[in-house]
């Protein structure tokens, strides 16, 4: 099973063939980020901006103003939270097409413990006027997202485990960036997730039809701009909504999820998520037990909603 | 064309478009004058009439506040009408405080929040090395602006990238917002600083003298490296009242009389 940096390494290079104007930056996280060999093999599209992130994002900018798409690559936290004053004016405020993607979020950044593990980077980036912010559930949705990441012109911002993840498409699956997808149909309870949060979802929902309900999961891949229709048609469905993501529960989905239907379709939102606490070290067993993110914590919400 | 003499009239211009608005960023607008002058009149290469032209040389204004200068010149040079100016901070105008890439014929980079600029500079002329389009970048960074530490992480960048198309400048006042350098966090010795980072330095002890400028940038471009110019300016030069208010000039009410005075002030030393 391929990791989620091989296949990002995988599609950086076939877009670097392709596409004369893709560069990739890195702040000397390219190993670990699955470029070590890009970075050897194209030495003029793949750089090592050394430990200073706030200059690559800049530097970045000031590429794409000149034609390139560039790529910026590091851990979550330094590809958001750090550098957030330079996406928003570098990037965002002049229009730059550039997309960033930011390794390990939330819990996934396991044994690199708390100072790493974002909690909070899709609700920095949000409020930030254009962006797109995408996190994609598995290699397959990474894979067929890429070139719509390319062909959208502007500043995207992406979040991705880096090693395994469970499988959650097959190869048939007809990606649309700004489309959720129904996986589940269910006429009981709506379950919007994101991330490694859909795979644990489709579990949950798996669990639930043994107890009689029935949940349809929805993975809201693309949570900026977050697609209102098909997230009120469900909630209008089934009249119960749960969010799950690998994120503080304030800001992400949770609060994207409850904009949308606090406007149209007001209705009670369960949430499953880290609650307001920074992370520590553990591996993702103990985190997703710690921080109540299993599958069986997301029954156990439905069932306490019911 | 006598530079000095265009520079008499830029400042004249600067002045009557900050006018027009009561206040603005008048002392970092006038102290680089002398520099805009002969990068857009005697080095770079444009086109006013196709702003966008392939391979054409680039300046990105770092101390985006400076924005007042740049209209002024590139009005002059032709991007856009001189009515243009007199638009500056007004509600829909083309002309905002800080330079704005998507609202302003001519400029280069959107700048503001200080440090960033450089940084994009170095970008730009790493891409225009990828392109091999043999175009010059020129960036513009204030003294107070370099206590960001994102200057200094691009000039590392810029040195290990070997880009000798960069041109940089400090306008090297010695006054920010608050009060002087000297007082508040001192750039001093600012040309070893630069040296140590890898960059050629070049000091130009009158920095608002244009022979002196265009000597150091002829001379910045037959170098294997970036090259930081040091411009030892005055904030708020060539006018008395804004030199005489200092720090206070960063930005300053600019009324009808203070403007009646400094026109003449101006034309008297023509």
């Amino acid at each position: 099973m391929m990791e989620m940096r091989q296949v990002l390494s995988q599609e950086l290079e076939a877009l670097i063939q392709k596409n004369d104007n893709i560069v990739v930056l890195n702040a000397d996280l390219a190993k670990p980020n699955g470029l070590g060999e890009l970075i050897q093999k194209y030495p003029k599209r793949v750089f090592n901006a050394g430990i200073a992130e706030q200059n690559m994002a800049s530097v970045a900018a000031g590429m794409s103003s000149y034609g390139f798409i560039p790529f910026i690559v590091t851990f979550t936290p330094f590809a958001t939270r750090r550098i957030c004053d330079q996406i928003a004016i570098s990037i965002c405020y002049a229009k730059q097409n550039v997309k960033i993607i930011g390794s390990d979020p939330g819990i996934t950044a396991e044994l690199n413990g708390g100072t790493h593990m974002s909690v909070e980077d899709i609700g920095v980036l949000r409020s930030i006027p254009g962006i797109v912010i995408f996190e994609p559930a598995d290699t397959t949705e990474l894979k067929k997202a890429i070139p719509q990441i390319v062909d959208y012109k502007g500043a995207l911002y992406m979040r991705m485990p880096r090693k395994t993840v469970p499988r959650v498409y097959d190869d048939s699956y007809e990606f649309e960036i700004s489309k959720a997808d129904v996986l589940r149909e269910g006429s009981d309870v709506s379950i919007f997730c994101c991330g490694i949060m859909v795979h644990e979802s489709l579990c949950a929902a798996d669990e639930l039809r043994e107890k009689g309900v029935s949940a349809e999961v929805v993975n809201v891949h693309t949570i900026k701009p977050i697609d209102r229709e098909t997230i009120i048609k469900s909630a209008k469905k089934t009249g119960r909504v749960i969010t799950a993501e690998n994120h503080n529960i304030i800001g992400g989905l949770h609060s994207a999820v409850c904009e949308v239907l606090a406007e149209d379709f007001p209705v009670s939102v369960g949430a499953i998520g880290i609650n307001d606490v920074f992370g520590q070290v553990g591996k993702l067993p103990y985190l997703k037990e710690t921080y109540k993110m299993r599958c069986r914590d997301i029954v156990d919400l439905v069932l306490e909603k019911f | 064309m006598d530079l000095n003499l265009k520079c008499k009239q830029i400042r004249k211009d600067i002045l009557s478009e900050i006018a027009s608005i009561g206040s603005g960023h008048v002392g970092g607008s006038l102290s680089i004058v002398e520099l805009l002058v002969v990068l857009y009149y005697k080095h770079m290469n444009i086109d006013p009439k196709h702003p966008l032209m392939h391979g054409r040389d680039r300046l990105v204004v770092s101390k985006g506040h400076s924005g007042p200068a740049v209209y002024a010149v590139l009005s002059d040079v032709g991007y856009f009408d001189k009515g243009w100016l007199y638009t500056l901070n007004k509600p829909g105008t083309n002309l905002p405080s800080h330079c704005d890439m998507n609202k302003t014929p001519g400029i280069d980079m959107t700048t503001g929040s200080l440090g960033q600029g450089f940084s994009c500079a170095v970008g730009i002329a790493m891409a225009s090395k990828l392109k091999k389009d043999g175009a010059n970048i020129y960036a513009v960074v204030g003294d107070g602006e370099s206590q960001e530490g994102q200057i200094w992480e691009a000039a590392m960048l810029a040195a290990q990238w070997k880009l000798d198309n960069l041109i940089a400048f400090t306008d090297y006042n010695k006054l920010q917002l608050d009060g002087s350098l000297e007082d508040i966090c001192d750039l001093a010795p600012l040309d070893d600083k630069w040296k140590a980072f890898g960059w050629n330095v070049i000091t130009v002890e009158r920095g608002n003298d244009c022979d002196c400028i265009d000597a150091a940038i002829s001379a910045a471009k037959v170098s294997d490296r970036p090259t930081m110019i040091i411009l030892n300016t005055v904030k708020g030069y060539g006018v008395s009242f804004a030199e005489k208010a200092g720090c206070a000039n960063h930005s300053m009410a600019v009324t009808e009389d203070i403007l009646d005075e400094a026109l003449k002030e101006l034309d008297g030393a023509v």
